[in-house]
């Protein structure tokens, strides 16, 4: 076991120092000069240099890359160039709405697609199987802008129930965030949710034709126990993979969702930064978000060991 | 009894809190799509950063009105010598910065001083390229001498980038903005709204609202549910295309005025065959302004044939130059030895002005024989590749700046264009102050760069607004990209 944790720590943290160098050898290959766009167009190209100056720029590509790397080890992550306040404030800012929209998310999805894959399994082939596996399809077809949009419309528009958009902030009360980030959360967890049903479904009627699930049926163990006891616990294999892959979407591939309701989170600081070639942002939050994925893959894997024992005693 | 006198109170309880439900709101949340990255409008280009701060939070010796004139403002007066070359400006009494500084003759020193100076990263640092110096006289009058006269100096000092700042907080404006303006700033939220609140001890006539919330609203689609449900109320600058959605709604009020964002096909004036003035023009009789304009901006949008707005007092209309006709356009390519046509790139940045209108005007070409490759690129790479490098043949862009038409006589401005004559004319409308003489200046000039079909003159951008019915006061039109809401208020 111990052996095990040691080998995952040791690919994480290789990963981690490969994956900074190349984020920053990316990032500074695409054109652009963040000095230019906070001028515009009417700047004379001296000015341009007297800004670039005075954003450190100018250095060599090297130095600038220890320099970060460098502030990295000490939890530095330098200063946005465009809104000229240290990049941990803006994450931490972004975090606070990121964070508990992708745990809801997750919580939603996971709540709606074990029940579903369950019920689907055991009824396999059946109209009740076919129903569930066709309003899944749709889930996992739909656009999640457009089925935000009718969310929007249905519950802000018409029923007036919660806000079309933004986020008050947690200072405005825990009920008014909360509400806020209600219907993103269900526009994020439902296509979710359909994936993961699928997912579960497939690998339960896997188990449930191994050996092991007709001795335990021979043995006289009711379906329904079989079903919870047997068999899901290991189909969870598959269902924690996508969990994982699952909340690392979650955390910041949601600039879609938080740009129709103009969420104030981690996915569109990303996409901003970059449109304003505020490198120094982008290059920070894709590390902070490439060590949060390399943490997620590091639990699933040790809860394979939780949820398979004999992960546990092979090493 | 008791029963009625149990309803009776209630009765009277509701008709209370309808009454009071009837004194005017004082509050408004409007919709902007882009957030500003930072707070100062003396340190960076983004529009963004006006359309929160400019008139409300921050003012300037003078301002830009509604419809674009000159208005007094923090210099309730001003003397201009005889030579043109001194300005003598006396400035309000009594006014106070948001942090209780007082504002006198020595800000406007150091306003004007830090703007100009060596390491200034002040966007518009051409607005104050023609003064020599600024000399306080006593706290009340300050003295600019230019080093030559210029005409539009008085305008140029109304534009957000030459606002009045304290010494004491200029370096922290961007965070936290102090300036003399009717609001003051209260927070900002960063990635959602910025929020500001009436200022107690404003100088001038005080504002009806209390407290004005920018929220930011980045995709198009989202904000007509946002003013459908009532949480946010205007829109000052809506998506054209959304429009229909919400026109005949009787809730909301909308508005089409002009900008000053001159809309064009960018040609890169020295890369063959663009240096021959046979191919620029063929390419102004190939296009179809109306279909381009039906297609790129919703229907709206007033066509232009040179670089000046409609709603200038200056413009000339030359949109009758280069009529849309395509047996022209081909015989001009033959004459220029091109009758078999050629091929060309066209570099479109974001904005859907020029994605759509390049498709279109992609199809008007081939019509003629140009056969155009379009390269969609982002902001950054469009500044990087075409605004610096000049590594383009051509490129759609709506120039929002306004009064630039000096712009083509700049040196190395990425239209590489060189007209002595043209150039001529600039220098001397910089040395003019005289109106008469302006408008003639700038008619020859609108009239040259139309003969020279320096670029392809499409449309003026439309300001689209769309707010409550019953909220007044918002500007129809935008002169500069502001959102004044100094008198702005609901009705009833």
């Amino acid at each position: 076991m111990t052996a095990y944790l040691l080998k995952r720590l040791i690919i994480a943290l290789a990963t981690l120092v490969l994956a900074s160098m190349v984020v920053f050898a990316v990032l500074e290959i695409i054109p652009g000069d963040p000095a230019r766009l906070m001028l515009g167009l009417n700047a004379s190209a001296d000015q341009v240099e007297v800004l670039r100056n005075q954003m450190g720029l100018n250095a060599p590509l090297a130095i600038r890359y220890l320099h970060w790397a460098g502030g990295l080890l000490s939890l530095d992550f330098g200063r946005s160039y465009t809104y000229s306040v240290p990049v941990i404030d803006l994450v931490r800012e972004r975090i606070v709405v990121s964070l508990p929209l992708a745990l809801i998310a997750l919580a939603l999805s996971t709540i709606i697609a074990i029940p579903v894959g369950l019920y689907s399994a055991s009824r396999r082939g059946r109209a009740g199987d076919a129903i569930a596996m066709g309003v899944t399809q749709f889930g996992v077809a739909v656009p999640n802008f457009w089925f935000a949009l009718m969310l929007i419309y249905l519950f802000a528009v018409w029923l007036r129930l919660v806000p079309a958009g933004g986020f008050p902030g947690w200072s405005a009360g825990v009920w008014p965030a909360l509400k806020s980030l209600l219907l993103p959360a269900v526009a994020l967890a439902l296509p979710q949710a359909a994936i993961l049903a699928r997912v579960a479904r497939s690998a339960l009627i896997e188990v449930l034709n191994e050996d092991y699930i007709r001795t335990a049926r021979a043995k006289g163990l009711p379906y329904r126990a079989v079903l919870w006891r047997h068999a899901l616990r290991n189909a969870m294999i598959p269902v924690l993979t996508i969990l994982g892959l699952q909340f690392a979407f979650l955390l910041a591939g949601t600039i879609i969702i938080e740009n129709v309701f103009y969420l104030p989170g981690l996915g569109r600081l990303v996409f901003q930064a970059i449109t304003q070639r505020d490198l120094i942002v982008v290059e920070s939050v894709v590390m902070l978000l490439v060590a949060a994925v390399i943490a997620v893959n590091l639990l699933v894997d040790l809860s394979y060991a939780v949820v398979d024992p004999r992960l546990r005693s092979r090493q | 009894m008791k029963l009625w006198k149990t309803i009776l109170a209630a009765a009277a309880l509701a008709l209370a809190a309808s009454t009071s439900s009837f004194a005017a709101r004082t509050d408004l949340v409007i919709g902007i799509p882009l957030e500003p990255p930072h707070l100062d409008p003396t340190a960076g280009a983004a529009a963004a950063i006006d359309e929160v701060l400019y008139a409300n939070v921050f003012e300037g010796l003078t301002r830009i009105g509604p419809n674009g004139e000159v208005l007094p403002d923090l210099a309730e007066s001003w003397a201009i010598s005889d030579d043109g070359k001194v300005y003598t400006f006396k400035l309000h009494a009594g006014v106070k910065f948001h942090d209780g500084t007082d504002f006198n003759a020595d800000d406007v020193k150091f306003s004007l001083d830090r703007a100009r100076a060596d390491n200034s990263v002040n966007a518009q640092k051409g607005l104050f390229a023609a003064i020599d110096k600024v000399d306080v006289v006593d706290p009340a009058t300050v003295k600019v001498t230019l080093k030559n006269p210029q005409g539009s100096f008085l305008y140029n000092m109304g534009w957000g980038d030459a606002v009045m700042v304290a010494p004491e907080s200029a370096d922290t404006n961007k965070e936290k903005p102090v300036g003399t303006g009717p609001f003051k700033f209260q927070s900002w939220a960063k990635g959602s709204s910025i929020t500001l609140v009436k200022s107690d001890n404003y100088w001038g006539a005080p504002v009806a609202l209390d407290k004005a919330e920018f929220r930011i609203v980045p995709d198009a689609a989202a904000a007509v549910p946002a003013l459908l449900s009532g949480d946010i109320q205007a829109f000052p600058f809506f998506d054209p295309d959304s429009v229909a959605q919400v026109k005949d709604d009787p809730r909301f009020k909308v508005v089409i005025g002009s900008t000053e964002g001159e809309t064009i096909l960018s040609i890169n004036n020295k890369k063959p065959p663009f240096d021959k003035l046979q191919v620029r023009q063929a390419i102004s009789y190939a296009l179809d302004r109306k279909a381009i304009i039906d297609g790129a901006s919703a229907g709206l949008g007033v066509p232009i044939g040179s670089h000046m707005s409609p709603a200038n007092k200056d413009y000339v209309d030359l949109t009758g130059r280069y009529p849309h006709d395509v047996a022209k356009a081909k015989e001009l390519l033959k004459e220029a030895g091109l009758e078999n046509g050629f091929k060309a790139t066209l570099k479109l940045p974001p904005p859907s002005y020029a994605r759509l209108g390049g498709e279109i005007i992609a199809s008007e070409l081939r019509d003629v024989g140009i056969d155009l490759e379009i390269i969609p690129v982002e902001w950054a790479q469009w500044l990087d590749q075409v605004f610096t490098k000049k590594d383009y043949d051509l490129t759609i862009v709506s120039h929002t700046e306004p009064n630039d038409i000096d712009i083509y006589s700049r040196k190395d401005y990425y239209f590489n264009y060189d007209n002595p004559a043209f150039d001529k004319i600039i220098a001397d409308l910089n040395l003019t102050s005289d109106e008469a003489k302006r408008k003639e200046l700038l008619g020859q000039a609108q009239k040259i760069l139309a003969d020279d079909a320096v670029v392809g003159f499409l449309y003026e951008l439309p300001k689209v607004g769309v707010w409550d019915a019953k909220l007044q006061g918002l500007w129809e039109n935008a002169p500069i990209q502001a959102n004044d809401l100094t008198k702005v208020k609901w009705s009833e």
